[in-house]
C-alpha cells in the first residue's frame, strides 16, 4: 500500500508537549510545525527510520533529555497522562533537577519507539514512583554540564553557578555559557547505573526541597490550551493515506457461536470493502466512517445460543454470589483474637453491604489506528501502557517486537479500561489483513456493555463493642465476583482473542479487597472469597482494573461499618474514628495514623464539625439534611470527606450540597493540578455511588448507553466543594518530603460518607450501591420517613 | 452520493456524500475540523456539540441534507471557529484560566454549549447555568470548574 509507516507530521509535531509554547516565546507562532522539528537540532524528537524500532536504552542520559543549540530541552518519559496533568509536573521537576528554564522545555511521552519504557500509566505512581528516575537523570545531566563549563573556563566546579540553563563563573561575569553552547546538538554519551528503569541513577544527589524553583508552584498545564482551542491531536484524529474505517458486529447474546455471515446483506453498500471474520469475532471495513458504521449495523449473521446461561439476571446478582462456590479464598488476617472479642463482648453488630458491577464508561469508546506499511505495525493508541500495547500487538500478530511501535496520544479518561485496550489488537489484526491502515472505533452500546467492569462486592461485616462502647472485634469478610479479572494487555485474554477462540489455560484469580484504615482494633479479622459467574470468557461481565481496583467496594462496608458501630454506642461519628486511631499504637504504622489523624482534624475544622452522634433526629418537611464522614488511605495518601446531604423525601432525590476533603499527598508538586485531581476523584466516586450500575438480563448486558448507566452531571455538582491539602508528616519541614500517589485517593471513602450522610439526615441506612432515587425512597418508605 | 453546499467557520465547502451522512463526520473526515468529537452518536453525551445558526446542536444526529433545506446555508460553527484573528474567545481564555480539561475529551461540547447559552443569555443564574449544561457529560468530572469558567467569561464579556 501506499504509506511509507511514518508518522504524519502535524501529528509527529503535535506528540511534544509545550511545543506551541515554545513557538510562542520564540516569536514564531506562524512558522509550522515542521519547519521548527527541523530547524532544532534533535536526537529525541527526530522521525525515527523505518524501523526496526528496539527499545530506547534507559542507561543512557540521551534516551531522557536532548539539549538543543538554542538552549532548550525536550524531555522524553516513558509515561502517559491520562488528564491530571502529570506531564506538566514532570517538566517542573526535571527543569529543577536540571537547572533550566521550565519555560525552555518541552516533553514527549509514551511513544515506544524513541521513548524509555516505563510502562505507561496506572497506580496512580507517577510522581510517587516514576518521576524518581526522570528526576535523577536530569541531575545527572546538570552534573554533566557543570564539568563541561568547568573544563572550559579552567576553573572548579564549586565555583560555578547555573541558572535557567546558563552557568557562569562566580564573581566573572564575562564568563558565561548556556547549555546549548556546551552541549547543543551533541549527545551526552554518559551511562547512567542501575539495575532496572526505577533503580536508575547517575552520580548526581537530587534536590531538596529549598531548591526548587518550578516544584511547588501551580504551573498551568501545558495541554490545556490545545484542548481549548482544538489544536490537540487526539488519538481519534489520526488520518493515513490510504486508511480505511472498521467496525465491529459484537455477539448480540453472551455465549453465543457464530453460525454464518450473509455477505450479501452488505456487499452492495457504499465503500464496503470486506467482512472480516475469526471463530466469534466479527468486523466490517468500509472507505468511510458512517459506511462502517452502517454496514456493522445491517449486516446479517446467525447465531447458536449457548446451552446454558452466561450469568444470572443483574436483580439476581448477590443471591447468585451468596451461594456460589469461591473459585478462590483469601488467606485471613488475623491481629488478637477476634473470637474471643466476640464471645466476651457487650454488644455485637452485623451488617451486609452490596455494591454492583460498575462499568468504566469511557467517556468516547475504545479505538485505535494501526498503519501495517512496509512489514511494520504503527499504532497509534490512548493505552495508558503503550509499551504493553506493543508487546500485546507483537505476541497477537505473531510479529517480532521490534517490527511493531505504539503511539502514545491523547484520549478520553477510561479510569483503567485502556490497560486493557482492545482497539489496539483490532485494529493491528484488521490492518495486517487488508494490508491498509485501519482505524476501528467501538460505538456507545459497545462499550457501555462489553468495557471492563468493575467486580460486585457483598461484604458481611461483624463488630464487637465493650461496655465502654470501644470497638474491641472486628471481622471483614468480602467475597468479590472477580474471578478470572483481566491483566494488562494480555494477548491471550483481549477480547478479540477470546472470541477467536484463544484463552489462556487458568483464569486470573481476581481478589477481594481488604479496608484500609488505620484504626487500632485489637482483635481484628479479615477475609474473602473470590466467585465467578457460569461464563468466564467472551463476556461484557469481565472484570478489570477500575480506578482504585477494589477500594471504594471495600471501603463502602468498612467505612459503613464504622459509622454503625458508632451510631450503636450513640458516639460522634469523627470522634470515633479519632479514638480508633490511637497514636501510641506500636505497629509499623505509625507514619500513615499519625497523619490520618490530621488528615481527620483538618477535614473536622474546615467543614465546621459539631460533636454529635448520627442520626439526627427527623426533621419535618419535604428536605432532611445530614452529614457524613469517610476516611481511608490508599499507598501513602490519606484522604478523609465530609458530604452535606439534602434528602427529598418525597422523591427519595439525594444532592450532596457540599462536600470537603483533607487529603495528605506529601509533596504537592502542583498544588492547584493536584486540588483538582482530587476533587475530580471524589466526584467520580460520587457518580458511583448514587448512579452507576451495570444491568443485565440472563443473555447480556442491558444498561448500554447514558440513559441506561448514568453518571454525574451538572446539576449533581454540590454548591460548595472545598479541597484542602495537608501536610500531616511528623516531621513537616523536612527538606526531602516526597509526593505520594494522587489519582485515585480521593473517591475511595466516597460512597461510605454518603450513605453516612443519608443515615445522618434520615435515620435509615442503606446497604446498597448505588442511592439512587428509586432505592432510597424504597428505604425511606420502609422506614416510614418518606412524605 | 449527493453534493452539500456547507458554510463552517465562515468558508464555503462542497461535500459529496450520502445525504444521511451525520454532520459529525463530514466535518472530521472530510473538513478536518476535530473540534468536535465522537462521543456516543446517540445524542446523549454533547461530545460533537456544534453551533448552527446560533443553536447549540448535536453533530451526530444531524443529517448533513437537514443543513441545505430551500437553498438557505446553515451557519455553521466548530471549537476551531471561535477564536478570531488568532485571539482566544473569552470563553476558551476563561477555560485556561481555571484549567477546567482534565482529559479534556467532553470539552469541545462543554465550550460550545457554554457558548450558545451566553449569546443568548450573558448573564446566566447558577440554576440556568446547570440546567444548560446539564446535557453535557464528562466522566473525568470537571463539571465545577466548568460552571466556574462559564462565570468568568460571563463578567468579561459583560
Amino acid at each position: 500500500m501506499s504509506g511509507m509507516n511514518t508518522i504524519p507530521k502535524q501529528i509527529e509535531a503535535a506528540l511534544v508537549t509545550h511545543r506551541r509554547g515554545f513557538l510562542k516565546s520564540a516569536g514564531m507562532l506562524a512558522v509550522s510545525f515542521g519547519a521548527i522539528g527541523a530547524a532544532g537540532v534533535s536526537a529525541a524528537d527526530a522521525q525515527p527510520g523505518p524501523g526496526p524500532y528496539t527499545n530506547p536504552d534507559f542507561h543512557q542520559v540521551d534516551s531522557w533529555i536532548v539539549i538543543h543549540a538554542d538552549n532548550t530541552a525536550t524531555f522524553s518519559v516513558g509515561k502517559t497522562d491520562l488528564g491530571q496533568g502529570t506531564g506538566t509536573s514532570f517538566r517542573q521537576l526535571m527543569s529543577d533537577e536540571l537547572d533550566i528554564a521550565f519555560e525552555k522545555t518541552t516533553c514527549i511521552m509514551g511513544r515506544t519507539d524513541t521513548t524509555v519504557d516505563q510502562v505507561g500509566s496506572g497506580g496512580s505512581t507517577a510522581l510517587e514512583r516514576d518521576a524518581w528516575p526522570m528526576r535523577r537523570v536530569a541531575a545527572e545531566a546538570r552534573r554533566v554540564l557543570l564539568e563541561m563549563a568547568s573544563k572550559k573556563f579552567g576553573v572548579p566546579v564549586d565555583q560555578l553557578a547555573v541558572s535557567d540553563g546558563v552557568v557562569t563563573v562566580r564573581g566573572d561575569s564575562s564568563k558565561r555559557v548556556t547549555y546549548g553552547e556546551l552541549i547543543g546538538g551533541k549527545q551526552f554519551n554518559v551511562t547512567l547505573t542501575g539495575s532496572n528503569i526505577n533503580a536508575v541513577t547517575g552520580q548526581a544527589r537530587t534536590k531538596t526541597l529549598p531548591e526548587f524553583k518550578y516544584t511547588g508552584k501551580s504551573v498551568q498545564r501545558d495541554d490545556i490550551p490545545g484542548k481549548v482551542d482544538g489544536t490537540t491531536q487526539w488519538a481519534v484524529d489520526v488520518k493515513l493515506p490510504g486508511m480505511v474505517h472498521a467496525r465491529n458486529v459484537k455477539p448480540p447474546f453472551v455465549g453465543a457461536k457464530l453460525t454464518s455471515i450473509d455477505e450479501a446483506s452488505v456487499k452492495n453498500l457504499p465503500g464496503f470493502i470486506k467482512v472480516l471474520s475469526k471463530g466469534n469475532y466479527v468486523a466490517v471495513a468500509c472507505e468511510r466512517e458512517e459506511q462502517a458504521i452502517a454496514a456493522a449495523r445491517q449486516l446479517k449473521t446467525t447465531w447458536a445460543k449457548p446451552a446454558t446461561a452466561p450469568f444470572p439476571a443483574s436483580e439476581d446478582l448477590f443471591k447468585y454470589m451468596r451461594t456460589a462456590t469461591p473459585a478462590s479464598t483469601m488467606r485471613a488476617t488475623v491481629t488478637g483474637n477476634p473470637d474471643a472479642a466476640f464471645s466476651g463482648a457487650a454488644k455485637v453488630i452485623e451488617a451486609e453491604y452490596e455494591v454492583p458491577f460498575q462499568g468504566h464508561t469511557s467517556f468516547a469508546g475504545a479505538h485505535a489506528m494501526a498503519d501495517p506499511s512496509n512489514g511494520l505495525m504503527t499504532v497509534y493508541s490512548n493505552d495508558m501502557k503503550a509499551y504493553g500495547l506493543r508487546r500485546s500487538v507483537a505476541t497477537f500478530l505473531g510479529m517480532p517486537a521490534d517490527r511493531v511501535r505504539v503511539i502514545w496520544m491523547q484520549g478520553p479518561q477510561g479510569f483503567g479500561r485502556t490497560a486493557a485496550e482492545d482497539a489496539g489488537c483490532e485494529a493491528a489484526w484488521i490492518a495486517k489483513e487488508l494490508g491498509r491502515p485501519v482505524r476501528v472505533q467501538w460505538m456507545r452500546d459497545e462499550e457501555t456493555a462489553w468495557d471492563t467492569k468493575s467486580p460486585a462486592f457483598l461484604v458481611k461485616m461483624r463488630g464487637a463493642l465493650d461496655a465502654a462502647g470501644n470497638l474491641v472485634g472486628y471481622d471483614y469478610n468480602a467475597r468479590s465476583c472477580d474471578h478470572n479479572h483481566l491483566g494488562y494487555n494480555e494477548p491471550d485474554t483481549v477480547l478479540i482473542a477470546q472470541l477467536m477462540g484463544t484463552r489462556r489455560a487458568t483464569p486470573a484469580a481476581g481478589s477481594s479487597g481488604s479496608p484500609s484504615d488505620e484504626y487500632a482494633i485489637p482483635n481484628r479479622k479479615e477475609s474473602g472469597d473470590v466467585v465467578g459467574l457460569p461464563a468466564l470468557w467472551e463476556t461484557p461481565l469481565r472484570t478489570g482494573n477500575l480506578r482504585d481496583p477494589n477500594g471504594p467496594q471495600a471501603t463502602f462496608a468498612s467505612e459503613s461499618f464504622i459509622d454503625e458501630a458508632a451510631a450503636a454506642v450513640k458516639a460522634d461519628p469523627l470522634e470515633f474514628r479519632m479514638r480508633l486511631l490511637k497514636a501510641d499504637t506500636k505497629d509499623g504504622a505509625e507514619f500513615r495514623r499519625a497523619r490520618s489523624i490530621a488528615v481527620l482534624k483538618a477535614v473536622g475544622e474546615a467543614y465546621g464539625w459539631d460533636a454529635r452522634p448520627s442520626p439526627k433526629p427527623v426533621a419535618k418537611g419535604e428536605i432532611l439534611t445530614g452529614r457524613g464522614i469517610g476516611y481511608s488511605f490508599r499507598g501513602q495518601t490519606i484522604a478523609a470527606q465530609i458530604i452535606e446531604v439534602e434528602v427529598n423525601r418525597r422523591t427519595g432525590h439525594v444532592w450532596a450540597k457540599r462536600i470537603v476533603c483533607a487529603q495528605d499527598t506529601g509533596l504537592a508538586v502542583n498544588p492547584d493540578n493536584l486540588r483538582y485531581t482530587v476533587e475530580c476523584g471524589l466526584l467520580h466516586g460520587l457518580s458511583r455511588a448514587l448512579y452507576e450500575e451495570v444491568r443485565f438480563d440472563t443473555e447480556k448486558v442491558t444498561s448500554k448507553d447514558w440513559i441506561s448507566h448514568p453518571t454525574l452531571r451538572h446539576a449533581d455538582v454540590p454548591e460548595k466543594l472545598e479541597v484542602v491539602l495537608v501536610n500531616g508528616d511528623p516531621n513537616p519541614g523536612r527538606p526531602d518530603l516526597a509526593p505520594y500517589g494522587a489519582g485515585e485517593a480521593s473517591l475511595k471513602p466516597t460512597m461510605a460518607a454518603l450513605a453516612n450522610a443519608i443515615y445522618d439526615a434520615t435515620g435509615v441506612r442503606i446497604r446498597r450501591i448505588p442511592l439512587r432515587a428509586d432505592r432510597v425512597l424504597a428505604a425511606l418508605k420502609a422506614a416510614g420517613v418518606s412524605l | 452520493m449527493s453534493k452539500f453546499d456547507l458554510k463552517v467557520n465562515g468558508k464555503s465547502h462542497t461535500v459529496d456524500v450520502e445525504p444521511l451522512t451525520p454532520l459529525l463526520y463530514v466535518l472530521r473526515n472530510d473538513l478536518d475540523l476535530h473540534g468536535p468529537k465522537f462521543g456516543c452518536g446517540l445524542g446523549q453525551c454533547g461530545a460533537c456539540t456544534v453551533i448552527i445558526n446560533g443553536v447549540a446542536v448535536r453533530s451526530c444526529i444531524t443529517p448533513v441534507s437537514s443543513l441545505a433545506s430551500g437553498g438557505v446555508k446553515s451557519e455553521i460553527t466548530t471549537l476551531e471557529g471561535l477564536s478570531q484573528n488568532g485571539n482566544l474567545h473569552p470563553l476558551q481564555q476563561a477555560w485556561i484560566d481555571e484549567q477546567v480539561p482534565q482529559c479534556g475529551f467532553c470539552q469541545n461540547g462543554q465550550i460550545m454549549t457554554a457558548k450558545a447559552m451566553l449569546d443568548k443569555t450573558p448573564h446566566p443564574t447558577d440554576a440556568q447555568i446547570r440546567q444548560t449544561m446539564n446535557g453535557v457529560l464528562c466522566r473525568c468530572m470537571s463539571y465545577n470548574r466548568v460552571q466556574m469558567a462559564i462565570k468568568r467569561a460571563a463578567k468579561v464579556t459583560a
